[in-house]
């Protein structure tokens, strides 16, 4: 440590070293957390539900969806991502999962909302299997964090359903 | 800087970086604030460069004693060795 140089150096590493554990506890810290989080969506109306030319069933629908996520963040949360979605079962899939809409919320003060929007992406079907079938929609959500570890999980919401016939 | 001035330095650093690391982490925290915690911890760092980085005076308070002028006279360096064609002409 006899010169300028060395001492500068060895300061930078060391405050840079002591700078990564830091954000590895701020990380770590996030697990202190017990989400409660809460959801519901409604389907106000079905717009169409046609059969495209190429052959696929597909529906637009207008959702009103209300949620209170503010307990998602903590001091060391970037943003959240969330989506919506629709999930439902065919004889060929056991599992099908379209995603209707998603938003990025960049704070807690805009984590308790509602909003009423027909469908960003398109619910189209593999196929000609919507007529009449019941979905579960379900509303993901995604906790970015400035440093460390993604939190990821989920609301399940069932009982909704399509009309039997095209409209 | 002096051998004892530079341990101090040493022990100072390391100090007061972990110091002000413990500091920022409770502000933050405390605050729900990572740019706070950012902040101090960056002005901690400017503080302690600030501090040991520089050669200070109260660094040098056990300064090195070299040999005085006089008692170096007394014992010469030894002379580098001249060619040997030089040497042989002299006997």
């Amino acid at each position: 440590m006899h010169s300028f140089g060395y001492r500068l150096n060895g300061l930078l590493t060391f405050a840079v070293t002591i700078l990564a554990l830091m954000c590895v506890i701020a990380s770590l810290s996030d697990n202190l957390n017990i989400p409660s989080p809460s959801a519901e969506i409604q389907i106000m109306n079905i717009n169409w539900f046609q059969k495209q030319p190429k052959g696929s069933d597909e529906v637009s629908l207008r959702m009103n969806i209300s949620a209170d996520l503010q307990s998602l963040f903590t001091w060391n949360t970037k943003q959240v991502f969330i989506f919506v979605a629709a999930e439902y079962e065919t004889r060929k899939n056991s599992l099908n999962q379209v995603s209707l809409w998603d938003a990025i919320i960049p704070a807690k003060e805009r984590a308790k909302f509602w909003i009423r929007s027909s469908n960003k992406y398109r619910f189209v079907d593999h196929g000609k299997n919507l007529r009449g079938k019941e979905f579960n929609l379900t509303l993901h959500w995604h906790v970015m964090p400035k440093t460390g570890k993604m939190f990821a999980d989920k609301i399940v919401m069932s009982g909704y359903s399509l009309p039997e016939e095209y409209i | 800087m002096d051998w004892q001035g530079q341990k101090l330095a040493e022990q100072i650093m390391q100090v007061m970086l972990l110091v002000f690391a413990v500091v920022s982490f409770g502000a933050g925290y405390v605050l729900g604030s990572f740019q706070m915690m950012m902040l101090v911890y960056a002005g901690g760092v400017t503080l302690t460069a600030l501090i040991t980085i520089p050669n200070w005076p109260f660094f040098n308070r056990h300064p090195l004693k070299w040999l005085d002028p006089s008692e170096a006279e007394k014992h010469p360096k030894p002379q580098v060795a001249v060619s040997s064609k030089k040497k042989s002409s002299k006997k």
